[in-house]
């Protein structure tokens, strides 16, 4: 017996991508949160506009309104990260080029939502420049 | 065709977006007056027309999100169909734009 993988041992890890399930998944899943939580972005956004400094720090001391823009922008960031790793892995031919953007892109869309959720739990606990 | 590799621009463009809306977020933490700025600067013809764009690229790529969970299911691949339901998503999305801006103007809050 010369290999002892199973089948699917075998099958995993082919084609360009490597992998491609658990991004499929991820990318449906936080679309379905984002049916629901973009419209109410926009709702909440459309409601502020025209809001005081003061008026927009009240709307975001209500832990719901926090909770919820918390959650828009982790599931926008991660589905756009998803999308954005499609754009280069599509587009990109050189090797060395589209290891670097994937990379990029993650470490942005990780960086801009981690402070992105920072400034809002900061603004919604109190915390900030008054 | 079309409404692939604008289903595309439209998820770049909402990427955007959501860099604006962490610089709201960021300027909102520095301050009143910081705040006050880049609000203002969101308010000028240059940046309504940005935003402008950007929500109609997110009502396009929601319509058109759908289209694609809809396949995810089995449904719509006939061409006919799948020609009509892209017509329906982009005519949809612009509708939907500009009744959102026009209630936006009509309250006074741009």
């Amino acid at each position: 017996m010369s290999d002892l993988s199973t089948p699917l041992r075998r099958a995993r890890g082919l084609g360009s991508a490597k992998t491609g399930v658990g991004h499929f998944i991820g990318q449906r899943v936080s679309a379905v949160a984002l049916l629901l939580l973009a419209p109410w972005a926009l709702w909440s956004g459309a409601h502020l506009a025209g809001h005081d400094y003061d008026r927009v720090r009240m709307w975001l001391a209500s832990p719901v309104n926090a909770t919820l823009l918390v959650l828009a922008v982790l599931a926008g960031f991660y589905h756009g990260q998803l999308g954005l790793r499609v754009i280069i892995e599509d587009y990109i031919g050189k090797h060395t080029t589209r290891t670097l953007l994937l990379i990029l892109n993650t470490f942005v869309a990780a960086a801009a939502a981690a402070l992105t959720v920072i400034c809002i739990l900061g603004v919604s606990f109190g915390g900030g420049s008054v | 065709m079309a409404a692939s590799i604008l289903h595309r621009a439209a998820g770049v463009a909402i990427y955007g977006g959501l860099l604006i809306l962490a610089g709201w977020v960021f300027a909102l933490e520095a301050g009143p007056a910081p705040f006050t700025a880049y609000v203002g600067a969101l308010h000028t013809p240059l940046g309504l027309t940005v935003l402008f764009l950007i929500t109609l690229a997110l009502f396009f790529h929601l319509a058109n999100g759908v289209r694609h969970l809809a396949w995810d299911i089995g449904a719509g691949f006939l061409p006919k169909t799948a020609s009509a339901t892209a017509w329906a998503a982009f005519l949809l999305a612009a509708a939907i734009n500009m009744v959102f801006w026009f209630a936006l103007v009509a309250a006074g809050k741009v």
